[in-house]
């Protein structure tokens, strides 16, 4: 099946693209791959890398350079919930390997990889300005912080619901 | 209680909105700047106030401003940088999320001083719900006049966008932000040309904090002579901390800069003090790149003076006995804390965030992680200390961009003033084997309490 | 100060105590190359015909301790050679700073951690710069104790053999498939110490210039694969041809054994960077470089001036005596496990020589 964004992501490709001078479509590359990957699953494959080269008139290794270089765009498939849990340090001064470590234990699973029925991923990952809130992580577009055993619980059971 | 000009008002409800903001007395500066000022008066005003950029190198934001080439017919931008990724900083973050039109009042202002008719905020990629804020704070200034053609009759024409990086530390150096804005991998660019001179799509740019560009809205309403006069000597103004670590009281808290660090930490107005009974060690005081201070050098300067939250005072006795304010992020580690454990966090974070451009940066960042992983983890030998040291003094001063320092720094400051707790992992391995959450094993005789 | 004319002025700098004059525009590193010798500052990634092309590796770093005539405070900063320019009146300290040398002795360690120093079985040795550099300002032995990285090998094409773990990330290859081919199919990708250069789809590289990928890669990372282990440059004779090519200036070097064409290059300047003919720089296409292999298709204009300092004219084994011991008496009933068959050796790039207990041996390399 062709790679093709639903219109109503076209129509946000054009506005992106309008809100940068003549010919410097470019710019809006890095928000068109965060649509995409919103749009097709959570992954960008080489298939809509190319797309989106195509989209907006550049090659494709302008786009493999830049998908490859910025930590939020996933090249891989991931499972329905991601869980990116912030580890620098002031996160680890409030607790944030013992979260890793629980989390893991629940899930089964290490950094970096996804459960069998692939519903949940887990990503160690670095500061995500959230210091004060700590430990803390990233699901989706939202932070969750101060999080606890007890929190872990939920947070699981509510996305296996 | 110090003055508050940028977070008096974050609090009130509702002030997210367009009218209970403007109701508050909101695009003030506005009306100010573009009925009665010609942008360079903005900019003088800026001049006066002393405002120095809060992003981290503290650079007089209008000697910064005053540097921006205006050759003809060539378009002019400013860039707000809302790429917050210092660990220990989330001061911007708030303030998008609290009262985002202040930072779009601000840019307003700032772009009719710097003639910027396209104006962007490069916010980091994961603050993907601020960006939800800041487009409707965008939608409602230009529905409400303030952004679009012929603002308030005033000739100058204006519009602000948001564009979102993808999780890049290194898009915060405001020429790696530009290669990003501009479509690009984030390398920072080999300078010069500055981007005064040659910036986004190679026209003259300012890049500015988001904090900086909020303050310009009370420079102008009040003048920037009234802004100067708050504060001590050049760190005039007040300053936004992002506080965290082991405190009571961890968030953001906005200083007139006239208070002592100790006041800062105990003072229930601030960090409320250190949670559990526990005893203060050490912190860093200005987000993760500058030095970590010792608690007794911290709460005093080598001369044995009170060490205020300025920009001097906290410089005070250079990187031997002082740290830097940076970009406000605060972190305080209690006496429970691992310093060999934190800074190898942080030399993991520099490696991750390394754009892998320049050799020393690049090899010298991932060398220092393994080295003090070996050393936190009980593997390491006397002799890595000193191969850490002379790691560090090679990369710092001699890559493209400011994160190579940014990378040397902890790990110098931690091995000058905690080489003991680095000596005490080498000496005893089978206790530093043990798995123990980032606690440290080795008490540290310079702990301070208040 | 000078008098204000419209004809730009020479600029005076002065490098290690040796004053020249430039014109404006001029970096450090240029006007070092004006003096020559000694002061002159190494470079990995700088190549004066690709334009953007500099400042990453940091081994040409140099102390400025006089801005210029007018501001004659120095720069508190090493700063990159290869993209300052000079100002009237700056001084610059090369070798006579002990600043300098210590920090290049850094960048040149920081090079060749994760190197994997495959010299014996790489292309590149014996005209590879960072041979040249670790042998000026390197170490003996290492104080880096980890696993060296190394990175899954791509094939990217017929003509060009890339090896990942011997790159600096110089990024002169990208700028030659950016300024002299239509459509750049490879670059950098990732990002930190697992920045590579790469197609990401394992596409080859088809581009008729993109042979001159080679002659700029300043390592063994991308070499001519119609020359793999074909034979050691020092034992090679090179010798200045032409051709008449309707694609590109059909100047080259051909790399001989007795008769046979081994390898075709561009020619090099002192400074190992691609001649210009008449202004231009000398790339050549790949039909002069990868299908002219016979000495009949060339004019012959002699030998190659070669610096004598260099290995390549250490010798040609021309001339040579056979030895009149045979290789079992000289080993004494030893094995001679580390002469290895070069011809065998087909995945350099899967064996981590830091890995191994001992030496190498060809064993580990047939695996």
């Amino acid at each position: 099946m062709p790679v093709q964004f639903s219109d109503t992501a076209l129509a946000e490709v054009k506005r992106l693209v309008a809100r940068y001078p003549e010919g410097k479509q470019k710019s809006a590359l890095l928000p068109v791959l965060h649509l995409a990957q919103d749009e097709f699953g959570g992954w960008l494959s080489t298939e809509i890398l190319d797309y989106v080269a195509s989209l907006l008139k550049i090659t494709p290794i302008e786009v493999y350079e830049v998908a490859t270089f910025y930590s939020m765009y996933n090249l891989k498939p991931v499972g329905k919930h991601v869980f990116e849990v912030c580890q620098t340090g002031p996160c680890m001064l409030n607790g944030s390997d013992e979260i890793i470590d629980y989390i893991k234990e629940k899930l089964g699973i290490r950094p970096g990889e996804t459960t069998t029925d692939g519903l949940f991923t887990l990503k160690t990952v670095e500061c995500l300005g959230a210091c004060g809130y700590a430990p803390m992580m990233q699901m989706g577009k939202n932070y969750l912080e101060h999080l606890t055993r007890e929190q872990v619980d939920q947070i699981i059971a509510e996305s296996r619901k | 209680m110090g003055r508050k000009l940028l977070l008096d008002k974050a609090h009130v409800e509702n002030i997210r909105l367009y009218e209970v903001y403007r109701r508050e007395g909101g695009y003030r500066s506005v009306e100010k700047a573009l009925k009665s000022m010609s942008p360079d008066q903005v900019t003088d005003e800026v001049k006066k106030s002393g405002l120095r950029g809060r992003g981290g190198a503290g650079f007089p934001s209008g000697m910064k401003w005053s540097f921006l080439a205006k050759p003809e017919g060539v378009p002019r931008y400013l860039v707000v940088n809302a790429d917050e990724s210092e660990p220990g900083t989330f001061k911007d973050r708030y303030l998008m999320e609290f009262i985002p039109h202040l930072l779009i009042e601000g840019m307003i202002t700032s772009s009719y001083a710097l003639g910027s008719n396209n104006s962007y905020i490069y916010i980091r990629g994961e603050y993907a719900w601020i960006v939800d804020i800041l487009e409707k704070a965008i939608a409602e200034a230009r529905n409400n006049g303030w952004l679009g053609k012929n603002i308030l009759g005033s000739g100058f024409d204006c519009d602000i966008h948001v564009q979102r990086g993808a999780g890049a530390y290194i898009c915060g150096e405001e020429t790696a932000l530009l290669e990003s804005l501009e479509g690009k991998r984030g390398n920072p660019r080999i300078k010069p040309p500055f981007p005064a001179v040659k910036g986004l799509w190679g026209c003259p740019t300012v890049v500015n904090n988001v904090e900086t560009i909020a303050a310009v809205v009370p420079i102008i309403n009040e003048g920037g002579e009234e802004y100067a006069k708050i504060g001590i000597g050049k760190s005039t103004g007040t300053k936004l901390i992002s506080a965290c670590g082991n405190i009571n009281k961890p968030g953001v808290y906005e200083i007139d800069m006239t208070i002592s660090v100790e006041e800062f930490i105990y003072s229930d107005e601030y960090c409320g003090g250190i949670p559990n009974g526990r005893k203060l060690k050490a912190c860093i005081p200005g987000g993760s790149s500058v030095p970590i201070l010792p608690a007794n050098l911290l709460l005093k300067t080598a001369k044995g003076e009170t060490r205020m939250m300025t920009y001097e005072s906290l410089a005070d006795g250079g990187f031997a006995t002082g740290s830097m304010m940076g970009s406000g992020g605060f972190i305080v580690m209690d006496d429970r804390q691992c310093v060999v454990r934190h800074t190898y966090t942080l030399a993991r974070f520099y490696r991750h965030e390394s754009c892998g451009q320049c050799s020393p940066c690049r090899e010298g960042t991932g060398w220092m992680e393994k080295i003090l992983w070996n050393i936190e983890t009980g593997k390491g030998k006397m002799s890595d200390i000193d191969l850490l040291w002379d790691i560090q003094r090679k990369i710092e001063g001699n890559t493209i961009c400011p994160l190579g320092d940014a990378a040397a720094w902890p790990v110098a400051a931690a091995i000058r003033h905690f080489r003991d707790e680095f000596e005490w992992h080498v000496n005893n391995p089978e206790e530093a084997q043990k798995r123990n959450y980032g606690l440290a094993h080795y008490a540290d005789p310079l702990v301070v309490t208040a | 100060m000078a008098e204000q004319t419209n004809t730009p002025a020479n600029l005076k700098v002065t490098i290690d105590n040796i004053t020249v004059e430039v014109a404006p525009g001029t970096t450090i590193l240029q006007a070092a190359r004006q003096i020559g010798g000694d002061v002159t500052p190494p470079a990995m990634c700088y190549y004066s015909k690709l334009e953007g092309s500099g400042g990453k590796c940091r081994t040409c770093l140099v102390e400025v301790a006089a801005g210029s005539a007018a501001d004659p405070r120095p720069m508190p900063k090493l700063v990159a050679s290869c993209r300052t320019p000079i100002a009237e009146g700056m001084i610059v300290k090369n070798i006579t700073s002990d600043r300098v040398q210590e920090a290049r002795a850094g960048v040149v360690e920081f090079l060749l951690v994760n190197h994997p120093l495959d010299c014996p079985v790489c292309d590149q040795a014996g005209e590879c710069h960072l041979q040249d550099l670790g042998y000026e300002h390197g170490k003996e032995g290492t104080r880096y104790e980890f696993k060296r990285r190394t990175f899954e090998p791509e094939d990217i094409g017929p003509y060009i053999q890339l090896h990942m773990n011997r790159c600096i990330l110089c990024y002169r290859c990208t700028y030659v498939a950016d300024q002299l081919t239509d459509d750049r199919v490879h670059g950098v990708l990732d990002r930190g110490d697992h920045a590579n250069i790469s197609t990401h789809i394992s596409k080859a590289i088809e581009n008729n210039f993109c042979g001159n990928m080679i002659d700029v890669c300043p390592v063994g990372a991308l070499t001519d694969k119609t020359f793999r282990f074909k034979n050691r440059v020092w034992f090679t004779k090179p010798v200045e041809a032409h051709r008449d090519c309707d694609q590109c200036c059909g100047k080259v070097t051909l790399w001989q054994r007795g008769e046979d064409v081994l390898r075709v290059t561009a020619r090099k300047d002192e400074w190992g960077e691609v001649q210009s003919h008449e202004g231009k720089p000398g790339w050549i296409c790949n039909t002069c470089r990868f299908e002219k292999k016979k000495a009949s298709d060339w004019v012959i204009e002699g030998p190659t001036k070669i610096n004598r300092h260099s290995v390549i004219s250490q010798g040609h084994y021309l001339g040579l005596k056979k030895p009149t011991e045979t290789l079992p008496a000289v080993m004494d009933g030893r094995d001679p496990k580390l002469m290895m068959d070069i011809h065998s050796v087909s995945e350099v790039n899967r064996v981590d020589i830091s890995e191994l207990p001992g030496p190498a041996t060809s064993d580990n390399f047939k695996k």
